[in-house]
């Protein structure tokens, strides 16, 4: 929760080609498969404190699978 | 090293019409003639290697690596022939449906987490390196440390002797650099090197052990193990594209390192910053560019594309674009946001992106603990090589 708002993280399986850009710089907020492509860690929310790692991860993925959710 | 091929060729005239990445000029310094064409013609042609197409914009680029109905990979060099049918390499030379299959028969054993079982053999392997010159207050660096890493650590990985890196370095020599122009030094070498390996594979077919030539061997596709022949197209594919790729990038770190006293100084004060640092060489030294057949007109970025033809997909070329990285020709080493294309983009995302990012770091770490100051020796000159790879070739070094 920040402000109010909900901030979510979501890998589109379709786009990921598991470079790795998104959980080298969010570990807590991403893991992988057993082929290294990308998934959200459980809901996606993002706490507070992994804010500036999920913008990050966003502004690193070559593929632009990486997509965050404010609601 | 054998560059003779250049000197017989004929000099570029325009880069516009008649480009030629084996020209002397592109082999020394390609940016420039890249940051032209993008503002002239971002999308160039060549009459040579039998017509051929250029693009330098990260959008062309990009395009053309996802569209994989107009752009083939049944041909993934640009050379002066194209003999018929091209040699099959999956999944680098694959395109959909088939694609997919071969390349995840390779991806479980280069995640993140089997790399991180590496390290400790991979920062040895630096120290052994550098036990061996440090003593001399210079060496060369392309020759004697960055060329050795690669090769070892993949030997490491297969589980065959450290010590026939020379010979792997050999091949892959004679198959990504002279091969371009020499199809019989070419097939020699993939020769040579299918025999070297088929021992191995037999063994280890009947015994096999957690290597990774027995990984491979233990691997199926749709329940069914690989015919032996298949198991030595991929340990090939792995020696070819894992080797002189790393050296590659490890040689242009250390140059920039070389030459630029402030960003050495930083890294060694904020090692925090080695990840962007690695992620930053990657981009700006990019050292693969890959290739693509013509299979069916099309038009990319507004240009008319016609089959029959080749592209030079440059990823080099496109993480220099403006239009996507600010500041695009310098080196920032805490750069925050990179999308850099150096492992490619779209489904042949590099298998080995992992590992080379972890050597990357590991040879970069280990060279600064040890060797903190050292600069270009002016007296010897920094070489480069041709083709497919880009990266120092000699790399004089003076410590202190
Ligand atoms: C810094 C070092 C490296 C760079 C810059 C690099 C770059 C690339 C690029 C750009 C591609 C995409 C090819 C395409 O689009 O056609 C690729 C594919 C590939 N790379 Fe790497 N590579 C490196 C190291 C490695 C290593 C260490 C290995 C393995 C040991 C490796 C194995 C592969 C394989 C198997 C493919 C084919 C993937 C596919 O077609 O799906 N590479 N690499
Ligand atoms: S950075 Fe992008 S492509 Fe890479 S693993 Fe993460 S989501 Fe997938």
């Amino acid at each position: 929760m920040t402000g109010g708002k909900v901030v979510r993280v979501r890998v589109d399986p379709e786009k990921c080609q598991g470079h790795n850009r998104c959980k080298a710089l969010a570990p807590a907020l991403f893991e992988l498969d057993e082929y290294g492509n990308s998934k959200e860690i459980g809901d996606g929310i993002v706490p507070e404190d992994q804010l500036e790692a999920a913008y990050l991860a966003r502004a690193n993925c070559p593929e632009m699978a990486v997509e965050i959710i404010e609601e | 090293m054998a560059q003779d091929t250049t000197r017989t060729r004929p000099p570029v005239t325009d880069w516009t019409t008649d480009w030629d990445h084996l020209d002397p000029n592109w082999r020394d310094n390609p940016y420039p003639i890249w940051d032209d064409l993008r503002e002239k013609c971002p999308i160039a042609h060549t009459k040579r290697f039998l017509g051929a197409y250029l693009p330098t914009s990260y959008a062309a680029v990009k395009a053309i690596a996802y569209d994989t109905k107009s752009f083939s990979s049944r041909r993934v060099v640009v050379r002066e022939v194209r003999p018929e049918p091209p040699m099959p390499s999956p999944p680098i030379s694959s395109d959909p449906p088939h694609h997919k299959p071969a390349k995840q028969l390779l991806l479980p054993p280069f995640t993140p987490d089997e790399m991180k079982k590496l390290e400790p053999r991979a920062r040895a392997i630096c120290n052994e390196l550098i036990d061996k010159f440090i003593a001399d207050g210079r060496c060369d660096a392309a020759q004697m440390y960055t060329r050795h890493i690669p090769v070892r650590v993949i030997a490491h990985m297969l589980d065959v002797p450290e010590s026939d890196g020379d010979q792997f370095i050999q091949w892959i020599h004679e198959i990504l650099e002279l091969g371009i122009t020499n199809d019989e030094i070419l097939m020699k070498a993939v020769h040579e090197m299918s025999m070297y390996f088929a021992g191995y594979v037999e063994a280890r077919t009947r015994k096999p052990g957690d290597d990774l030539i027995s990984r491979i061997i233990m691997a199926r596709q749709d329940g069914k193990p690989l015919p032996p022949q298949e198991v030595l197209g991929m340990i090939r594919l792995l020696l070819i594209a894992g080797i002189d790729t790393t050296w590659s990038a490890i040689g242009s770190s250390l140059w920039h390192l070389a030459k630029t006293p402030s960003d050495r100084q930083r890294l060694i004060d904020e090692p925090k910053l080695m990840p962007t640092a690695i992620e930053e060489f990657l981009r700006a030294y990019a050292p693969v560019t890959m290739a693509r057949e013509v299979v069916q007109d099309t038009v990319i970025e507004g240009c008319p594309i016609k089959a029959g033809n080749m592209v030079l997909l440059s990823f080099p070329a496109a993480n220099r674009d403006p239009a996507m990285f600010p500041e695009a020709n310098k080196v920032i080493i805490d750069r925050q946001e990179n999308r850099h294309s150096a492992f490619g983009l779209g489904i042949h995302r590099c298998v080995g992106s992992n590992l080379a990012r972890l050597e990357m770091t590991v040879a970069i770490e280990e060279w600064l603990k040890r060797i903190p100051e050292f600069r270009l020796d002016p007296a010897i000159p920094v070489t480069w090589s041709e083709g497919t790879v880009r990266g120092p070739r000699q790399l004089p070094f003076i410590f202190g």
